[in-house]
């Protein structure tokens, strides 16, 4: 298609939401060391999301703080708009990382815990997509990602909420990936499982013996992962979804 | 904002429709998006380029109506009078 060789990372930032600590962190940092220029989105902890920023600029990179609670409907021409006014660049990639868990069984889970749960973890990347596919398109490049879960392909008692946004995650990968693919933007998903972070700090440690790796991953194993999905030589992978859980839905 | 003329939304509909995959000269207005081998996809695409550059919002509904060429420059150059 391009007449030309582009380089990579294109002229475009990097756009990775819920980057104040976590697996988007560490998202962040390693998309900033793979050259891209990074906002890091964050809602409510300023102080480790300029910790983030910081860490970067002092590893030589590039990057900035974008406050904005993805779940509201204005949030990603805002967060977009702060991000392409900063850097003066598209956004051509997006990681769709932000994410809330509000756990209860089925039985008497009320209508705010679901709620909260699908606005923020399918409706906001889904609008986060729509919104960064416009500029993508057009620029017949770009990479997006979405962070799924392992609870999307497997269930997890006390998540019913959780899993169904993450298997919805899923499918509006799959879906919107065929329909972009020859624009040349790709969607994926990686789907985390068992990971040592704040999230899972309260979990019950007795569940990681049916991780057959026998262990916690690390936000930095499934950063590694993202970075491929965002790199040149993934352009041809669109519509998949990762695993980084250990073997935990093998 | 101020109206554009046809020839303008002709020209600038014609660029979009090629970078698509047609050739420039059998975008006529005449030409229908079918035979131009233009699919959802690439109508959405102009839909996007036109609310960007014209300010003209058209609809999933709107676009459903367009048979040719020339019936996409006739609506927008409309819209944006």
């Amino acid at each position: 298609m391009s007449d030309a060789p582009r380089p990579w990372p294109p002229a475009g930032s990097a756009l990775v939401t819920g980057a104040s600590r976590g697996i988007g962190a560490a998202i962040a940092r390693g998309l900033a060391a793979d050259g891209w220029q990074v906002g890091v989105n964050y809602n409510s902890r300023s102080q480790d999301a300029q910790a983030v920023v910081a860490e970067i600029e002092q590893s030589g990179g590039s990057a900035v703080v974008i406050q904005g609670d993805v779940s509201s409907p204005q949030a990603p021409d805002a967060i977009f708009g702060a991000l392409e006014d900063h850097f003066g660049l598209p956004v051509l990639a997006l990681v769709n990382n932000a994410g809330i868990s509000r756990d209860n069984l089925a039985p008497s889970l009320t209508d705010e815990e679901w709620g909260d749960v699908i606005d923020t973890n399918l409706t906001a990347p889904f609008r986060f997509t729509r919104r960064a596919l416009r500029g993508m398109m057009r620029a017949r490049t770009g990479r997006i990602v979405n962070i799924a879960s392992v609870v999307g392909l497997r269930a997890n008692p006390g998540q019913s909420n959780y899993g169904a946004a993450k298997a919805g995650l899923i499918q509006f990968t799959r879906t919107a990936a065929v329909e972009v693919a020859r624009r040349g933007v790709t969607i994926n998903a990686v789907a985390p499982g068992w990971i040592d972070t704040d999230m899972t700090a309260g979990v019950n440690p007795e569940l990681l013996a049916a991780v057959p790796a026998k262990r916690a991953g690390t936000a930095d194993e499934v950063a590694a992962c993202v970075r491929f999905l965002l790199s040149e030589q993934a352009g041809y992978v669109t519509g998949a979804v990762l695993a980084v859980d250990g073997g935990l839905g093998a | 904002m101020s109206a554009v003329s046809k020839e303008q939304v002709q020209e600038r509909v014609v660029e979009a429709l090629a970078s698509f995959g047609p050739d420039a000269d059998q975008i006529t207005p005449e030409a229908t998006f079918e035979e131009l081998d233009i699919d959802s996809l690439d109508l959405v695409e102009l839909a996007q380029i036109i609310e960007d550059e014209y300010g003209v919002v058209l609809k999933g509904d709107d676009m459903k109506e367009l048979k040719t060429v020339g019936d996409a420059v006739d609506l927008i150059t409309a819209r944006a009078a």
